[in-house]
């Protein structure tokens, strides 16, 4: 009786496609996102993806103007925007928090000007915060291809990009090109936000890239199990939010966002080994033994 | 052996290193010594090309050794590594063969030997599986010995591997340079602080602040 509420209540939304286009799209992002994001992480660069995606505008813009794919124009904009910041960052002491700051207010104010003298059809709205329930075979497609691109590149190259993550210097030091893992770096991070925008927007995006790869790293000690257990996360987090928003009648991409969010704050509060209120208990006890262990 | 010719660098329009020049025959032992701020880690950095240039060759066996940085093994400062960064020991010291497996390949059983044989070197096999930020001050100057070991380098670079370590690792790096120097290897140290080691160098490289 029970089973059957439940499977009524997990399958009957699938009838509809606009619910299962959601479903895989939001599969999609669960996966790439934390992927990408735990590289943001470790390198202590979260925020560049939300920056990153306030640049994907003026190029989103201009590539409906000229009716090309939004693959192009957004992926153009948003790389010269990465770049501007480095750019800035080198030729300048202008720190890099503030070098973001102003490069992603400015490619956002020209994109919003844009839209209206270009007079798109863009709805900036869903640009903003996502439309999943709109959500077309196209664009499931597209993000699928960059999934895959993407997921393939961190394997191929994983040792090189661990290396380049943690010693930049040392990378450098046995010669390998951290110039191209810098530009394939911000390349994925910016196909990524394409691949993203249409599930949670981008004002959100940021909360996939970072959150549920965040919640693994409190829970596991190498960067691929960060990745593997965030996709998991993910995933997890996609699809519970899409239900809630489906069964509450609540827009869905902050639904996503807050499960997410959510998963975190369980984990900081009871990871087993940085829990806060598990790490006093583990704390106490390593001491005991500590204690135990000295002759005196 | 290692030449260094009229060596120089500009750090955003001050001179930071002005024509140092030096040579280093196989199997020496040389301390890079000076206070603070006069410029041992961009030496150190200038000799691989880490930073750019503004004079000077730096050439190993008569090539220019930006051509064969694969022999050689460079071991950072501590503060330059992040040690809440996920990953574990034996990831650190497997990084060394990265160059050598080339693109595209997983360590083989062969690079287990090494890293295996490394953190032995070292005393640190017992902690392989431990998170780096679980580690004392001197157990992390260990894995990057480490590291640097499993790389099989012929030149070996510390910057400042004596800061902040405890006597035991003190004992097993001054004892692995000894061994690398019997081998025929050349190392330069950076420190500002010697000690009673100084007189297992062979030469002092001593730069000063103008």
């Amino acid at each position: 009786m029970l089973n059957s509420l439940m499977f009524d209540l997990l399958f009957a939304p699938l009838d509809y496609e606009f619910m299962r286009n959601a479903i895989a799209i939001g599969l999609i992002v669960g996966v790439l996102c934390p992927v990408v994001g735990s590289y943001l992480i470790v390198q202590r660069m979260a925020l560049l993806g939300d920056v990153i995606a306030h640049c994907v505008l003026p190029g989103l813009s201009i590539s409906f103007f000229l009716g090309i794919d939004i693959l192009i124009g957004a992926f153009g904009s948003g790389i010269l925007g990465a770049f501007l910041i480095a750019w800035i960052r080198s030729q300048s002491r202008v720190k890099v928090d503030s070098a973001m700051a102003l490069t992603f207010s400015t490619f956002f104010a020209l994109g919003v000007l844009l839209i209206t003298v270009l007079r798109n059809r863009l709805d900036l709205d869903s640009f903003l915060f996502g439309d999943i329930l709109g959500v077309t075979p196209t664009d499931i497609g597209r993000s699928l291809m960059i999934t895959i691109v993407i997921l393939l590149a961190v394997k191929l190259f994983y040792k090189e990009i661990l290396f380049y993550t943690f010693d930049k210097t040392g990378a450098q030091a046995i010669g390998l090109p951290t110039n191209a893992i810098y530009f394939g770096f911000m390349a994925a991070i910016t196909l990524t936000i394409i691949a993203s925008m249409q599930a949670v927007g981008v004002i959100l995006v940021i909360s996939m890239l970072v959150g549920p790869a965040l919640t693994a790293y409190l829970l596991v000690k190498e960067l691929h199990q960060m990745m593997l257990l965030g996709a998991a996360i993910g995933m997890f987090a996609s699809v519970t939010g899409i239900y809630i928003s489906y069964y509450y009648n609540v827009p869905s991409g902050p639904a996503i966002v807050l499960v997410s969010s959510s998963l975190f704050l369980l984990a900081l509060l009871l990871s087993p080994s940085q829990g806060i209120l598990t790490r006093s208990a583990s704390d106490r006890l390593s001491q005991l033994r500590l204690n135990r262990s000295k002759p005196d | 052996m290692l030449e260094v010719q009229q060596l120089a660098v500009n750090y955003r329009g001050v001179r930071g290193l002005d024509a140092v020049s030096f040579q280093v025959e196989p199997g020496q032992l040389v301390g890079i010594i000076g206070p603070n701020g006069a410029g041992k880690s961009t030496l150190l950095k200038a000799i691989l090309g880490l930073v750019p240039k503004a004079n000077g060759v730096v050439k190993y066996c008569t090539c220019p050794l930006h051509q064969q940085l694969e022999k050689v093994a460079y071991i950072p400062q501590r503060s330059q590594i992040d040690w809440d960064y996920p990953i574990t020991v034996w990831s650190v010291v497997t990084m060394a063969r990265t160059r050598q497996l080339g693109w595209f390949r997983s360590p083989s059983r062969a690079t287990r030997e090494i890293v295996k044989a490394a953190l032995e070197q070292v005393e640190m096999f017992n902690l392989r599986d431990r998170r780096i930020g679980e580690l004392s001050g001197g157990q992390q100057q260990r894995v990057f010995l480490a590291r640097a070991l499993a790389q099989q380098a012929d030149l070996f670079l510390f910057d400042e591997p004596f800061t902040g370590v405890d006597k035991k690792t003190e004992a097993v790096m001054l004892q692995v340079f000894e061994e690398l120097r019997s081998t025929g290897k050349i190392l330069l140290i950076s420190t500002h602080e010697w000690g009673q080691s100084l007189h297992q160098l062979d030469r002092l490289c001593c730069l000063i602040n103008r």
